[in-house]
């Protein structure tokens, strides 16, 4: 490299690595370090496993913490059923206008706050709500229905707020799908259901990755959702890693839940890229 | 299942109805927030109680609007603050990566591309505790060998703002370098055959061919910021932003003055975002 392109180039990658560095990599490495300390006295610390047995021996952590994982793969599943014939209709059924109109029509709810939309379900699902009261109207409720703070309302809250990040890698990859193929299935012989499973969903796979990979993410992570929708037993492992930082003070046991998340989205969102052989460059870049 | 090849009319309605429905289903939890605003009652819920404005322009008890209201207009204005510094910043940042990713070949720029790529795939929550957990070390280590507290490394708008840069500044990058892919060198370089240095070339061709990408991501910085809550949520100190302070007041229990604030959120984001969609489709 050249004198001045050499200064460019460390102009231009000190930036980066300033983010990266202080931001992500030393503030991860920095958790992790706290998670295997155990305090032992005032101001003194001791390197242990300590943090991490109590995450195994105590119930209720580890049951909140599969339940978690759980519901997150759920909810990715029933996003994608749903998903899937609404991009499908936008990429290749909609035309012209209609199909811009379908598909700015999906992206505009999603430029609203999480907490409007988990708002709006609270709105519709409570026992003074929507809902209830149209069932009482209707005449099939007698009393007010709760529908809010259990699994399905919080279910229905994530797959909700998870949707646009399903529909807009579909609609892209769906959209590269050349109709000639389609109908080059259909003219061998092929039926509806043969051609969905060895052309369609074949071709959609890196959207249906993407977005799975994201949605998953985004539900596990999620704190809104669970809070504000769900009831007292369905917590929810990042409501365990607040009350551990914020209320309790214990930033040990805290940052050990922190890394075991981060441990559990990193290991299924490597394990999906490498069921299909992609890779997260391809994936998210 | 495409135009072309015929299907029973049954399926067809059933495809369009399925459409309908989850169309209906997006718009109802909004249309229900933008509805109750307007109920002149105590509770967003029915029974209707008829129309009315005070949510917004109240000025009275029980009835206090959006607009008098002092703690969520200054709700408000801290995450706008916060918008625009992370949205500066994160725009700043990725206009520097996509150069650096686009225009030099070097050792371990797979592997940064890659950690350039990590914090989407990170839960919010956890950026946040790790920023926190960092920064009160830094902070306490600074206290000991200097006696210095650094108030900017306690929990407050600071580390807010770094926390939403630290994922904001992905996206920017890669709107901005998905940009830079298409533009053809060949125009900088008909630019320096004119007599133009290396700089004055990129900043009189280069950067005005990126600034539909610029400006994209400056508003999705923006709008992804003041929505922000995972993150915000571990690192806020006494000043709320807004999505925290509708949080805090959410779990108390629910006026139309949230549904009003909701609104005009809605509002307010649908405008930006349609003039960003718009904006691309012309270019």
């Amino acid at each position: 490299m050249r004198a001045g392109t050499k200064l460019g180039f460390i102009l231009l990658l000190t930036p980066l690595l300033l983010w990266l560095s202080l931001l992500i990599i030393i503030p991860h490495i920095d958790m992790f370090l706290v998670s295997i300390r155990e305090r032992v006295d005032v101001r003194q610390y001791e390197t242990s496993l300590a943090n991490y047995l109590t995450f195994f021996q105590e119930p209720l952590y580890l049951r909140t913490f599969l339940r978690t994982a759980v519901m997150s793969v759920l909810a990715t599943l029933i996003t994608l059923l749903i998903a899937f014939p609404v991009s499908y209709y936008i990429a290749k059924i909609a035309k012209g206008r209609l199909q811009a109109v379908l598909f700015v029509l999906c992206l505009i709810p999603f430029y609203v706050s999480e907490l409007v939309r988990t708002f709006g379900w609270m709105i519709l699902l409570r026992e003074t709500g929507v809902f209830s009261n149209l069932l009482q109207w209707a005449g099939l409720a007698d009393r007010p229905v709760e529908m809010l703070y259990n699994d399905a309302a919080i279910m229905i809250g994530l797959v909700y707020t998870s949707m646009l990040f399903m529909v807009v890698p579909l609609v892209t990859t769906l959209e590269s799908l050349d109709d000639a193929v389609v109908e080059a299935g259909y003219d061998l012989g092929g039926n509806g259901y043969s051609v969905l499973r060895e052309i369609v969903i074949p071709h959609a796979t890196p959207g249906i990755v993407s977005g799975s990979i994201v949605v998953f993410m985004l539900s596990l992570g999620n704190y809104l959702t669970p809070t504000m929708l769900g009831g007292k037993d369905s917590l929810w492992f990042t409501e365990l890693i607040y009350s551990q930082f914020i209320v309790r003070f214990n930033w040990e046991l805290g940052a050990a839940f922190g890394f075991l998340l981060l441990l559990l989205s990193s290991l299924i969102v490597w394990g999906m890229l490498r069921l299909t052989g992609q890779t997260l460059k391809e994936t998210m870049g | 299942m495409i135009p072309t090849i015929p299907q029973p009319r049954a399926v067809r309605l059933a495809y369009g109805a399925y459409v309908l429905l989850f169309f209906l289903y997006l718009a109802l939890p909004l249309s229900v927030v933008a509805v109750f605003a307007f109920n002149d009652s105590q509770f967003p819920s029915l029974p209707w109680e008829g129309f009315t404005w005070e949510w917004f322009f109240g000025d009275a008890r029980p009835k206090i609007g959006v607009f008098h209201e002092r703690p969520i207009l200054r709700a408000i204005g801290t995450s706008a603050f916060v918008a625009l510094c992370v949205s500066v910043l994160s725009v700043a940042v990725g206009l520097s990566n996509a150069f650096l990713f686009n225009r030099y070949e070097f050792r371990a720029k797979g592997l940064l591309y890659m950690l350039m790529l990590l914090p989407l795939v990170i839960p919010g929550i956890v950026l946040g505790i790790s920023i926190l957990v960092f920064s009160s070390s830094v902070a306490n280590g600074l206290w000991e060998v200097a006696q210095y507290d650094v108030q900017a490394l306690r929990p407050g708008l600071m580390l807010v703002i770094l926390g939403q840069f630290s994922f904001i500044a992905t996206i920017a990058t890669l709107v901005i370098s998905a940009r830079l892919q298409k533009f053809d060198r060949s125009l900088e370089e008909a630019a320096m055959n004119l007599g133009a240095g290396r700089l004055t070339a990129v900043r009189t061709i280069t950067i005005p061919f990126l600034m539909p990408a610029m400006i994209g991501a400056l508003v999705v910085a923006f709008l992804m910021s003041f929505e922000n809550f995972n993150t915000t949520l571990m690192l806020v100190g006494s000043d709320a932003p807004l999505t925290i302070a509708m949080f805090d007041r959410l779990k108390e229990g629910s006026t139309p003055l949230l549904n009003a604030v909701s609104l005009l959120l809605m509002v307010g984001s649908s405008i930006l975002a349609l003039t960003v969609i718009l904006f691309q489709r012309r270019n």
